[in-house]
């Protein structure tokens, strides 16, 4: 059996295999070595649809919603199971963020070696 | 004598003269860039081998913990500032190196990585002038935060503690006395645009000797201020509480030794630093990234942009800063690094691992890398009183990287947690009070903040502030005892305002404040996060809104509705949407407001933000949802567009059936829109930052810093400060334009 160590809710990697894979559905997403996001689903979606506007937007310039102009929600979907794995803030254009980069050779090293102490 | 051992001389003496003729001193880099604890001494390395027992260690260590706790109930009991009152404090026993080594558990724990410098500099500088020197009995007060504190509004007592004629520890309490003199009155002017219209700016000063104030130096510090009162009174608590300190630590001497005392402190520190090195062992090594974008200087809206790279090496934690906004030279958003350090320390101290001792050894192990002039690392010329709208976006990235390394540890000492609300939602006063009296200070309603959700539950509703877990809001009638402001609707909490997810943020509540019975009365307000939220979500939750301010002006509702009572709306929302003041003027603005005299009866509206989400929206239970909807914190549009869930209208029931179908629906509707990364990424990334963007920081390479347009850059190796124009002379300019279009036509 592949011994596999949860990052996020969402987020697994699988020790043997060096892979990220959904908690929810088992997809295997990418390689653990690379950008988890680059197996996902991504869409640019409008904060007002989200955090809609409390005030009446023909009255006024602030109204508790995001300015679209500035500001994007970018999300991310397992493209299996459409489980959102992140929701990123971003300006428009701005790189997408390559948030979690771990040492996989610790990390194999740290749980598989206790995993074979134990054994 | 050949022309080379000449100019050695020459150059000698003048390194000499430079030496003894030293003109100024500015805070000083040595002491001011190194949070790290002063080598061992002598006497500690004698004390730590004589007193071993972990026991008895642990007596002494407990009872000098309830001095620090004991010192900080006094301040809050005694103080009269409201920052005292509600908790905006801390009080602690500092080595005789200088390292705080307790603080009280409760009040302000970001003070615990910042208030080691000004003691540092009195050890540096004073201890050994013969026109300062330190001696048993003298009294220091400090508040500027380049000498180590959050910003000059709080003010730090330090009194040195003797045995036997031989320098043991200091004791002290920092607080937030408010009003300081600055160009608006109540201690954090947004409108300063030097150092010099902050106010009060006190590097290390002796003012008393033998416990006693100078009076001279007492009567300039007062006539330097607003609420000369409040200077003498805060000084006073502060003292008092300060010198109670000092008799717990002559009780435990005479008890336990003052080789007990010294290894006491030493192993306080050592043992806590190797605490945290032992739990960041316990996280994965790698690297987490986490941008924020702080949308304003308080003065007008702009985008900058903090850039972090945590990286975990074994025992070793890095925050890397590198690539964020410059400074702005002539704005009040900067941040000071001694202070950014000390608020990034507090998501360690109170969200991460809230069971360590509270001191500066918890950030030991950590290193912060910052560009020089850079935000968070201002230049000293730079005004910093309202870094927090900086340091807190700074101390939110950090907040969200974290789970990241935390999620996977094998060991926690508490939940992994999303977003908390960062920003201060208050208003600051100034003027004169149904009694007469000048006054300028702020409300504690900024220690509302909404909680973020956690792995396994909702957040809390306005529960606390970021920077101190204990905080208080205060009593609104006991307020209105004290200044003619009134909240006409305090603290109700806000519908729909909720940081979404599979366990939700925690509401902010609205405040809709109004005045009477005062010759003249201002507001101000100092939050960011109107335009571009400033807290998010983690793992696929959602952050906070975006928040205006809100007025209502040209009406004196006292008037308009003492006949009238039906006019009262109990919501920002009903109050902005259905105008039910006649002839009144309703604006909403971003929430930076310099200070402006308002008329009896004008509405004043802010809102407490949400704690960010956690988890994907259609994972949260729809019971949940139900609850939330039967309690008004959602409406039907939320719970059905947002959640996916269907209720049935008059009941608040859940239809299960409706929403399996709903959420299957939204989870394909996903899978349609979503593209792939690499097509997506081609689509949507930019060289550059969109041309109507004022952006400030790095976009794609962390060396090359954008400086408000696409065209100005500068290295961030060589950071430039930004130099704003006065957001008056822009709507100046916009209006004779618009005058010369209308005179042309």
């Amino acid at each position: 059996m592949t011994k596999s160590i949860a990052i996020t809710e969402y987020l697994e990697i699988e020790l043997e295999t060096e892979r990220w894979k959904c908690r929810c559905c088992g997809h295997d997403i990418a390689s653990a070595r690379d950008n988890y996001k680059t197996g996902l689903l991504v869409y640019n979606r409008d904060p007002r649809e989200i955090h809609r506007p409390i005030l009446n937007a023909d009255k006024y310039e602030f109204t508790y919603a995001p300015d679209p102009t500035w500001c994007r929600i970018i999300e991310y979907y397992c493209p299996e199971c459409a489980t959102q794995v992140e929701a990123e803030y971003l300006p428009p254009g701005h790189p997408l963020t390559h948030d979690i980069e771990l040492d996989i050779d610790k990390l194999k090293a740290r749980h598989l070696d206790q995993k074979e102490a134990a054994e | 004598m050949n022309i080379h051992s000449s100019a050695k001389q020459e150059r000698s003496l003048i390194e000499k003269f430079l030496e003894e003729n030293v003109l100024f001193l500015g805070p000083d880099p040595e002491i001011m860039n190194n949070h790290k604890l002063a080598p061992e001494t002598a006497a500690e390395t004698t004390a730590l081998a004589k007193f071993t027992d972990a026991d008895q260690m642990n007596l002494v260590r407990h009872k000098l913990q309830t001095a620090c706790n004991e010192s900080f109930d006094m301040v809050e009991q005694m103080g009269a500032a409201p920052g005292a009152k509600w908790g905006d404090l801390i009080a602690g026993v500092w080595t005789a190196s200088g390292d705080l080594a307790l603080s009280s558990m409760g009040g302000v724990l970001l003070f615990s990585v910042l208030t080691q410098h000004p003691v540092k500099f009195i050890l540096k500088y004073w201890q050994k002038d013969p026109t300062v020197g330190l001696k048993e009995g003298d009294i220091f007060l400090h508040n500027d935060a380049r000498y180590g504190n959050i910003h000059n509004t709080d003010q730090s007592l330090i009194l040195p503690v003797f045995h036997e004629g031989k320098l043991v520890c200091f004791t002290g309490a920092m607080v937030h006395e408010g009003e300081n003199g600055a160009i608006e009155p109540g201690g954090m002017p947004s409108k300063a645009e030097s150092p010099y219209d902050e106010g009060l700016k006190m590097p290390p000063i002796k003012v008393g000797e033998n416990y006693t104030f100078r009076k001279d130096i007492m009567t300039f510090l007062q006539n330097s201020v607003r609420e000369p009162k409040l200077q003498l009174e805060g000084m006073k608590s502060k003292l008092y509480a300060a010198m109670r300190m000092k008799t717990r630590i002559e009780e435990t001497i005479a008890e336990y030794g003052i080789d007990a005392l010294s290894a006491t402190l030493r192993r306080t520190l050592t043992d806590t630093a190797d605490e945290v090195r032992r739990r960041l062992r316990t996280w994965p090594d790698g690297k987490v990234r986490q941008n924020v974008f702080p949308d304003g200087t308080l003065r007008e809206n702009v985008l900058l942009r903090l850039r972090l790279e945590m990286e975990k090496r074994d025992d070793e934690l890095i925050l890397d800063f590198r690539g964020s906004s410059p400074e702005f030279t002539n704005r009040a958003n900067n941040t000071v690094l001694a202070s950014a350090k000390g608020m990034l320390a507090q998501e360690f101290l109170s969200f991460v691992w809230p069971d360590l001792p509270r001191n500066q050894a918890v950030f030991e192990p950590m290193t912060v890398l910052t560009d020089k002039n850079s935000a968070l690392n201002c230049s000293p010329a730079a005004p910093n009183a309202q870094s927090m709208m900086t340091f807190f976006p700074s101390f939110t990235a950090a907040q969200l990287a974290a789970p990241k390394f935390v999620y996977s540890a094998s060991e926690k000492a508490t939940d992994v947690i999303s977003g908390w609300y960062n920003m201060i939602v208050t208003f600051i006063y100034g003027g004169f009070n149904q009694h007469g009296e000048l006054v300028g200070n702020v409300c504690a309603d900024l220690n509302g903040m909404g909680g973020a959700a956690r792995w396994n539950r909702d957040g809390e509703h306005s529960i606390a502030p970021i920077f101190a877990p204990m905080a208080d809001i205060g009593e609104q009638e006991l307020i209105e005892e004290e200044v003619p402001m009134m909240k006409i609707v305090p603290n109700r909490v806000m519908r729909d305002n909720q940081g979404f997810g599979k366990y939700r943020g925690g509401h902010g509540y609205q405040q809709i404040a109004t005045m009477k019975d005062t010759s003249l009365w201002g507001f101000m307000a100092c939050s960011i996060g109107s335009k571009f939220p400033s807290t998010h979500g983690i793992f696929g939750g959602y952050g906070a809104a975006t928040y205006p301010l809100c007025k209502v002006t040209g009406v004196n509702v006292f008037e308009v509705m003492k006949d009238n009572r039906e006019l009262l709306r109990y919501t920002v929302e009903e109050i902005m949407n259905e105008q039910p003041f006649k002839d009144a003027k309703y604006t909403t603005h971003h929430m930076g407001l310099q200070l402006e005299f308002a008329n009896p009866g004008e509405l004043y509206m802010l809102t407490q933000g949400s704690g960010g989400g956690y988890g994907d929206v259609l994972d949260r239970d729809p019971e949940m949802v139900a609850q939330d909807y039967r309690d008004k914190l959602v409406s039907m549009d939320v719970a059905r567009d947002i959640y996916s869930v269907v209720l049935d209208a008059t009941t608040g029931a859940v239809d299960p059936q409706g929403t399996a179908a709903a959420r299957a629906a939204a989870r394909k509707k996903r899978l349609q829109q979503g593209k792939p990364y690499a097509e997506f990424v081609a689509e949507w990334e930019t060289e550059h930052p969109p041309e109507h963007l004022p952006f400030y920081g790095s976009w794609k390479d962390p060396k090359l810093i954008y400086r408000g347009s696409p065209t100005d850059t500068c290295s961030a190796d060589a950071m430039v400060g930004v130099m704003m124009p006065d957001p008056k002379d822009v709507r100046i300019r916009q209006l004779e334009s618009q005058l010369e279009q209308l005179t042309k036509g």
